[in-house]
């Protein structure tokens, strides 16, 4: 194994080879377990291309961003990434681990991907052959599969400020530490009237809740898109059965497929009731 | 193998490591330095806690090799200052000790919360701590620790 503390973006893009080191909490856990041996691990924690977080209108978060700065940057504004970033591990993992390695770890569970769906965000990918943009939804493939090439690295996220009706929720056997097994996220758009839902942990990528999005924009249309109005019970146990049939779920050891598709109608019911009042 | 140098509590230490050793490794094996307790070697126990360029981490996670420029702050190097001094205190005045293993790890984790907040409240506390596992105590005089040594320094004693 040989490693390189990349100084500069130019020398982290240097081997198309390389593997990328980041906060580590993924990565570490291979080598130490003896499940990866990489021939050449390139470091790009602290570097300065990556660590810029611009919250406004547009926000653009750097793949080098730590949750635990991302946090800080975020404030009360875009809460679902917010509540996302907030239940990732502990502490620890949030001091270290990064948006970019979120999404290189690419696993269906990662948690700040459903919100990162549900934003419609766009990633910017940079190699030594160049840069290009693509969607979220064009981004994973499966689990730990995604578009990104070798060499490629998570330069930034970006994503257009989508207001306050949004809403994170993560079912697991503990407030913190936990690998999730359903997450949920929902962004209600007042401003642009469109609503966007996506699911982490019930299928081998995020998934989106279409029929649900288009069910949940017309409660928001029907009500006012600018009001704040609860949902009927009846609408919301509809919207969360539209959620559920969305996922695409499994048995494994963190829980049956059939508690999963419980679990996400629950989370789709009060993520509904939630962001139609906020 | 290769020859490691890495800033330990203000110090440059150096010694022979594989490249894919973790930071937690490296201070026990490398070093001789084994306030860092190593349990999980994934993040999920706290016991390896340690301050990277300032920041609480988990040194199993860390790869030493990543860390030749960084500052490193183990448990041993905070004998000194006086935020750990009253965690440490504390941890006695309030039975937060048993077997002691998680100890290192948790007496890290409070000290790096109380200086970034030095009120914290119950669930501040238990969110700040809830990368740190013990299988002892139940947490709850762990908590109270905190609080008492969050009192203690307020207090200015």
């Amino acid at each position: 194994m040989r490693v390189t503390r990349a100084a500069t973006l130019e020398a982290a893009l240097a081997d198309p080879e390389a593997t990328f080191l980041a906060g580590g909490t993924d990565l570490m856990v291979g080598i130490n377990f003896g499940r990866i041996r990489p021939v050449h691990v390139v470091s790009i924690r602290g570097l300065a291309e990556l660590a810029g977080v611009t919250v406004s209108d547009r926000v653009t978060c750097g793949g080098g961003v730590t949750f635990t700065r991302l946090l800080k940057a975020l404030g009360n504004s875009n809460p679902a990434l917010v509540q996302a970033a907030r239940t990732i591990g502990s502490p620890q993992i949030r001091n270290a681990g990064t948006l970019g390695g979120n999404l290189g770890t690419c696993s269906p569970a990662g948690d700040a991907l459903p919100v990162l769906a549900a934003l419609d965000a766009t990633l910017l990918l940079r190699s030594g052959a160049g840069e290009r943009r693509l969607k979220f939804d064009d981004y994973m493939l499966g689990p730990g599969r995604s578009a990104r090439q070798p060499g490629e690295l998570v330069l930034a996220v970006e994503w257009e400020d989508a207001g306050p009706a949004q809403v994170f929720l993560k079912a697991g056997t503990r407030n913190a530490m936990v690998i999730a097994v359903a997450s949920l996220a929902m962004v209600a758009d007042r401003r642009r009237r469109t609503v966007r839902v996506a699911l982490g942990s019930v299928g081998p990528v995020i998934l989106r809740a279409a029929q649900a999005e288009a069910f949940a924009a017309g409660l928001f249309e029907e009500a006012g898109w600018e009001r704040l109005v609860g949902p009927s019970p009846a609408a919301a146990a509809h919207f969360g059965e539209l959620v559920a049939a969305a996922a695409r779920p499994i048995d494994d050891h963190r829980g049956t497929a059939r508690y999963r598709r419980h679990v996400v109608a629950l989370m789709a019911r009060r993520a509904l009731v939630r962001a139609a009042r906020a | 193998m290769t020859q490691l140098r890495v800033r330990v509590n203000g110090v440059e230490r150096s010694a022979q490591a594989w490249e894919g050793e973790s930071l937690l490794y490296f201070l026990r094996e490398g070093l001789g330095q084994f306030g860092a307790k190593n349990a999980c070697e994934q993040g999920e126990c706290g016991s390896c806690s340690v301050l990277l360029d300032g920041e609480l981490v988990c040194a199993c996670l860390v790869l030493a090799a990543a860390a030749e420029d960084s500052e490193v702050v183990t448990v041993e190097g905070l004998c000194d200052d006086p935020v750990t001094i009253a965690v440490q205190d504390a941890m006695v005045a309030a039975g937060g000790v048993q077997c002691g293993f998680c100890t290192p790890g948790f007496v890290v984790a409070m000290a790096s919360l109380l200086k970034e907040n030095p009120a914290p409240d119950e669930f501040e506390v238990r969110e700040a701590l809830s990368g740190n596992l013990c299988r002892c105590t139940g947490y709850l005089r762990i908590f109270e620790a905190t609080q008492r040594a969050a009192g203690e320094l307020r207090s200015g004693r």
